[in-house]
């Protein structure tokens, strides 16, 4: 993932890079499984490296393969901030529990509740499932909307304009990516 | 891409798994990994799979934009339509409970319900999205 990272930033051809963005989201999702989160992987999987890399393909089709790009010199200051805020989450993380600690605050404050009860309240075997749709339903319908905004920006930015009070809006509309959010 | 006999064999040959594989996200994500995002995700890239071999405008005869912008909104209001449900029926907002004689059998119906609202609303954002940026050429 390192190397990839590193590859995606250094290169200059657009294709390349999203090709390189979408095996970036594929390796997140092999990482996902392999910490058992398969709902998340597979999320990855299909909104990540799937959908996001057509649409930018989409978005390059429409406009050019090759970015912009300025040359610039080496500089030593943005480097060293870079290389202290680095240094300091490392250090960061060495507060945090251990991955799969059973004492770990995010093991022990609503999750036992959800793993015992969630049988008997819900019925449905994928704790995932009902965390997600029922006990933070609230927080999904807010992603849907988030979705559906999307959706909606994308039809007021670009679409065709099936305007009835004003035909032909769409004159001289340039082109604006949404960001999907999953 | 008329030429293309390969592709438009194997494409017309894998949409509708395609489309099987995202009912049975869709609907087993209770008991698998899986579920609306993912589903709806899946649905778009079988459409956007035939808008790619056949193109857009056959795509667009089978699926029109007013029909993915109708479905578009009501995945949401059928998600916001099942929490105004549990209140009318006496519960919380998305207290699916009430919405049933027994509160699990209800909570199933609920969580059913609100995936595919969700699921709907993903897949025709995904369709809209990639059909208004694969038509602007024109």
């Amino acid at each position: 993932m390192v190397a990839v990272a590193f590859a995606i930033a250094r290169l200059r051809n657009l294709f390349t890079i999203v090709m390189l963005m979408g095996v970036f989201s594929l390796l997140s999702a092999v990482l996902y499984v392999l910490l058992s989160a398969v709902d998340v992987a597979f999320t990855e999987a299909a909104v990540g490296a799937g959908v996001s890399t057509l649409l930018v393909l989409g978005t390059i089709a429409l406009t050019s393969e090759r970015g912009d790009y300025t040359p610039e010199k080496f500089k030593v200051m943005p480097l060293l901030i870079v290389a202290a805020t680095g240094v300091v989450l490392i250090y960061g993380t060495l507060d945090m529990p251990l991955y799969g600690d059973p004492d770990a605050p995010a093991n022990k404050h609503v999750v036992p509740r959800y793993i015992e009860q969630s049988g008997a309240e819900i019925g449905v075997p994928n704790i995932v499932t009902s965390v997600l749709a029922s006990y933070r339903g609230f927080d999904t319908l807010g992603e849907v909307v988030v979705i559906f905004t999307a959706a909606i920006g994308v039809l007021v930015l670009l679409g065709r304009g099936h305007n009835r009070w004003r035909p032909g809006m769409r004159a001289g509309v340039g082109a604006k990516r949404e960001e999907e959010e999953v | 891409m008329n030429s293309h006999s390969i592709l438009r064999v194997v494409a017309k040959f894998m949409i509708p798994f395609i489309f099987l594989y995202a009912l049975y996200v869709q609907f087993h994500g209770d008991f698998g990994p899986g579920g609306g995002f993912q589903a709806g995700v899946i649905f778009a890239v079988g459409f956007i799979l035939y808008a790619l071999i056949y193109g857009i405008d056959e795509a667009r005869r089978v699926l029109p934009a007013g029909l993915t912008r109708t479905l578009l909104s009501l995945g949401v209001l059928l998600y916001a339509g099942v929490g105004g449900l549990g209140i009318y029926l006496g519960g919380n907002f998305l207290n699916y409970s009430v919405l049933s004689s027994h509160p699990v059998s209800g909570q199933h119906l609920g969580i059913f319900l609100i995936e595919f609202g969700v699921g709907t609303t993903v897949a025709a954002t995904m369709i809209t999205i990639f059909f208004i940026f694969a038509g602007q050429d024109r």
